[in-house]
């Protein structure tokens, strides 16, 4: 038990040290390698070491597990190796879209299991559950925009409708939260959220402009990466939470850094593109 | 506020892991040269598939003995947190590949 905790230790020193590394020009490649293998030796420990709340119960499904992953590797590895050069974006866009919807799927799977009135953890899965759902379907929205799928949709009334969604998907996780009902009851509620999480990641990107569509994935990587962190914590997983909001931040800043670099602002980029008369006219 | 304080003091842990977590992203980030920001942001992806680990424990508890819905989308979220993970690394790998050949 306390090899695993010592290897997430290091595992999230790898990918702080190997996104340091990518941020330099001449240690970039060597920096992905890095992280990479802090990557590969957290999963590697988890499916030897990892025990249910750290008992005896050591992990099942070992080969399910492995052809799961075998399944993701093969398909991951090849459309990388093989994808022409101009659809990077999108490809990055595509497996930004998976990460979320990993995330998703974990806070979705785990509810159930947390106890009635457990705020602190009822609260990290609604918001895994919210954050995850919208970096899914926003980035696959982006990738449909990048790869001329998707238009650029922009009608005056989205805006509110926007706004609504938002709203309503607030109002539902706080409900969720403070439900004193235990979770197998809310079930309902927490597909409802889900439903209302991935139509609001759709509405979100679909007014945003095709050429801000790399700030957007940036974004939306941000927010794959709090979602990851939240998930951490469901499961008490250092290397989830420290990797997540790590990547979280380091989003955040990047975006913030790439609108820069477009001479815009992100506010600029996202609420821009909403009511675009008005924006237009306020500069 | 009693109970603020409570749930402060029950997760002081992860809190301080946060707020140090942030400063990091941070701070390693802010120098970059904007050549780098799409690998940067396509490696920064492919960490945040660290979701994997999640991915693997609720495979790895789950019951097998009869099928279930829950089943296949815990099998369905490992996939997808591996196609993060790998993809990501792979992506970002050939990207940088890339940038070696235009430099010479």
């Amino acid at each position: 038990e306390s090899i695993l905790e010592l290897s997430y230790l290091i595992a999230a020193l790898l990918f702080v040290y190997g996104l340091k590394l990518l941020s330099h020009p001449e240690t970039a490649r060597r920096g992905n390698l890095w992280a990479a293998g802090g990557m590969g030796l957290a999963m590697i420990t988890t499916l030897l070491l990892h025990k249910a709340n750290g008992e005896g119960i050591s992990l099942t499904n070992i080969w399910i597990i492995l052809a799961a992953i075998g399944v993701g590797a093969a398909i991951g590895w090849m459309v990388a190796r093989k994808v022409k050069m101009t659809a990077m974006p999108q490809l990055v866009s595509i497996y930004n879209a998976t990460g979320g919807g990993a995330s998703m799927l974990v806070a979705l799977l785990e509810y159930p299991a947390a106890a009635a009135g457990d705020v602190g953890s009822i609260l990290v899965t609604v918001l895994g559950l919210i954050i995850g759902a919208i970096a899914f379907s926003g980035s696959l929205i982006a990738f449909g925009k990048l790869d001329g799928r998707v238009g650029d949709i922009m009608k005056p009334f989205m805006t509110y409708l926007n706004l609504v969604l938002l709203v309503a998907t607030i109002a539902l996780g706080i409900f969720i939260i403070v439900s004193p009902n235990p979770p197998t009851e809310m079930l309902w509620a927490i597909y409802a959220l889900t439903a209302i999480s991935l139509v609001y990641g759709v509405m979100f990107v679909m007014p945003i402009g095709g050429a801000d569509m790399p700030v957007v994935i940036s974004l939306l990587n941000s927010f794959t990466g709090i979602a990851a962190a939240m998930a951490g914590f469901i499961y008490g997983n250092q290397a989830m939470i420290l990797g997540g909001i790590f990547v979280g931040a380091a989003g955040m800043i990047l975006t913030i850094l790439m609108c820069k670099a477009m001479n815009r602002s992100l506010i600029n980029v996202i609420i821009g593109a909403f009511g675009g008369g008005g924006a237009a006219a306020a500069d | 506020m009693e109970q603020v304080l409570q749930f402060f003091f029950e997760y002081k842990e992860a809190i301080f892991i946060i707020a140090l977590s942030i400063f990091l992203g941070i701070e390693v980030i802010s120098n970059v040269p904007a050549v780098l920001h799409t690998p940067l942001m396509s490696g920064a992806n492919a960490i945040s598939g660290v979701i994997i680990i999640g991915g693997i424990i609720l495979v790895g508890h789950a019951d097998l003995s009869r099928f279930s819905v829950d089943l296949v989308l815990g099998i369905l979220a490992l996939i997808f947190g591996t196609l993060n993970v790998v993809g990501g690394f792979a992506v970002t790998d050939r990207m940088l590949e890339m940038f070696k050949k235009k430099k010479k």
